[in-house]
């Protein structure tokens, strides 16, 4: 093993730390906790985990935060696919003024926006419902899948488009036949971006929600602040907060990287 | 080439109608409630731009904003340097190459406030791993929710665990872009080291870290949801940086007018700073 390798393994293990002692925190009693510190749990329990499994608020959580994050990437992807087209392809008026305009709604913080979007969602009747939360989470994911999908169509050539005119395919035809197909990766990060973005984002979540579409992180602040000090129980929700994202790393690994190397600047 | 078409614009027309519902009306409720004072009931008064006046000459504005630019300089020059060295040093081919991409984009997928809480409970002073460690083992005060610079220290430390991964992902991107016949003319040249660094990886890295500079400047000068769980702002006020206060102002206090000025300006000062950034990287292009 080469010496430099060292600097990456110090880093993941830097990683690993604090993930490791929520992990092991969730398999202690809280009586354990509290009573002093140990590096592996004494008395092992499963206890935490069958609480968060066999009681509705806590695992309705997860559904909820499941259902919008699919949602939202849902949207996002659909909307943007033509857009993105549309900027990699051709030139109209505005075009530059838009991409930019598009951008800076990533730049917006959600603290400014939590107030007028409680009271906008509401007014449509939107609030605490899943739909709601995923349209307001496209206004960070939209542009974000526009900028990357749009790099990834710039590296179709437009012969491909022409060819497939000249054969007679109509064009939503050629779009879902030919021209998806060969943006595959792209689709697969950008959805991977807004999954992401959608899972870890809180504020706007939680402002929009109430009980119904309520988050499983915001569930998790609340009980742990009513229901005393329980770390063992709040250890073990945020261990099941690491899985989704784990999983769904480990199917774009390939393509992470590549994604943003190939996006517009 | 691209070809002049008009009609783009209706592919566009969704994403145009999704982000105008979301941004313009919003912002515009924003604009709306700066110019105005509340005393509840709904009543509006029109107050002019004396909350902005306000806002400009109040010494609580500006060490929240001290505080925020202060966090987000220190995110930079950490991160950006530790990211580039993580991504030179990793291995370019191989079974480790997965495994690496994999752990080290684990924090980034762990929903915030779970990240808070993750570090509130590892740094906890005695029945925390890092807050037993210092504390016992190295014999160190450590108290976070005592000691101001524990709490910054803290808030830093726990921000280059989150994002450096970031930095580390684009870099790496952009140096394995970089075709091995440029290695191979440098080491014929007998490039040294750094000037195989500075003319070859640099330039092919630029694209990907103006990207990574510039996504990590909005989100950690936007950044609000760990530092809150995790400090609350406090010790005192000293972590509390512009989101935190502006979030206490707005939902907090729920005085609207104040909070609406405040985030104008502040998003103001996001869009002016990411397009000064953004045109300074791309001079040379």
């Amino acid at each position: 093993m080469k010496k430099r390798y060292f600097i990456p393994l110090i880093y993941i293990l830097f990683l690993m730390l604090p993930i490791y002692w929520l992990v092991t925190m969730s398999f202690k009693t809280t009586g354990e906790i509290l009573s002093g510190f140990s590096l592996f749990p004494q008395d092992f329990t499963l206890q935490n985990y069958r609480v968060i499994f066999t009681d509705p608020t806590w695992y309705w959580g997860y559904i909820n935060s499941i259902s919008y994050v699919t949602l939202n990437s849902a949207i996002s992807i659909a909307v943007a696919l033509p857009a993105a087209y549309a900027f990699s392809r051709y030139r109209f008026l505005g075009d530059k003024q838009l991409f930019f305009w598009l951008l800076t709604n990533r730049m917006a913080p959600a603290a400014v926006f939590a107030l007028p979007f409680f009271q906008l969602y509401s007014a449509v009747g939107l609030f605490d419902t899943h739909l709601g939360v995923a349209l307001a989470h496209t206004l960070f994911n939209v542009p974000l899948a526009v900028w990357i999908l749009e790099g990834f169509m710039r590296g179709v050539p437009k012969e491909l488009d022409e060819t497939a005119y000249v054969d007679g395919y109509s064009f939503p035809r050629f779009f879902v036949k030919i021209f998806l197909p060969n943006i595959k990766a792209g689709v697969g990060v950008a959805a991977f971006f807004c999954f992401m973005f959608s899972w870890v984002e809180l504020l706007l979540a939680k402002t929009l929600t109430a009980v119904e579409a309520k988050p499983i992180a915001a569930i998790m602040t609340k009980t742990a602040s009513s229901a005393g000090y329980e770390l063992g129980l709040l250890a073990a929700a945020g261990t099941l907060t690491i899985i989704p994202g784990a999983i769904v790393i480990y199917f774009v690994r390939n393509y992470i990287a590549k994604g943003f190397a190939m996006g517009r600047v | 080439m691209k070809t002049q078409n008009q009609k783009a614009w209706f592919f566009v027309l969704p994403v145009l109608l999704l982000v105008a519902f979301n941004a313009l009306i919003p912002i515009m409720t924003v604009v709306n409630y700066s110019v105005q004072e509340t005393f509840g009931n709904n009543l509006f008064f029109w107050e002019g731009l004396g909350w902005f006046e306000k806002l400009l000459h109040s010494d609580r504005f500006y060490s929240a904003l001290g505080r925020q630019f202060f966090f987000t300089g220190m995110i930079l020059a950490i991160e950006v340097p530790l990211g580039i060295i993580i991504a030179l040093s990793m291995p370019k081919q191989g079974f480790w190459v997965p495994v690496c991409l994999v752990t080290m984009a684990l924090p980034m997928l762990i929903p915030w406030n779970v990240v808070g809480a993750m570090w509130n409970i590892f740094t906890l002073p005695d029945i925390g791993l890092l807050g037993y460690f210092l504390n016992h083992v190295l014999g160190v005060s450590y108290d976070m929710t005592q000691d101001p610079t524990a709490a910054w220290a803290t808030i830093i430390i726990m921000d280059v665990w989150h994002w450096t991964s970031l930095v580390v992902l684009l870099s790496y991107a952009g140096l394995v872009s970089i075709p091995d016949a440029y290695y191979q003319a440098a080491k014929i040249d007998g490039a040294s080291n750094w000037a195989v660094f500075r003319f070859i990886q640099i330039p092919k890295m630029k694209n990907v870290l103006t990207i990574a500079i510039l996504l990590r400047f909005m989100d950690s000068f936007n950044i609000y949801t760990e530092p809150f769980v995790l400090t609350g702002g406090g010790p005192g006020n000293s972590t509390t940086l512009l989101s935190i206060d502006l979030v206490k102002i707005a939902l907090g206090q729920f005085d609207l007018g104040p909070a609406a000025a405040m985030s104008l300006i502040y998003f103001a000062i996001t869009l002016l700073v990411s397009w000064v950034f953004y045109t300074l990287m791309m001079k040379d292009d």
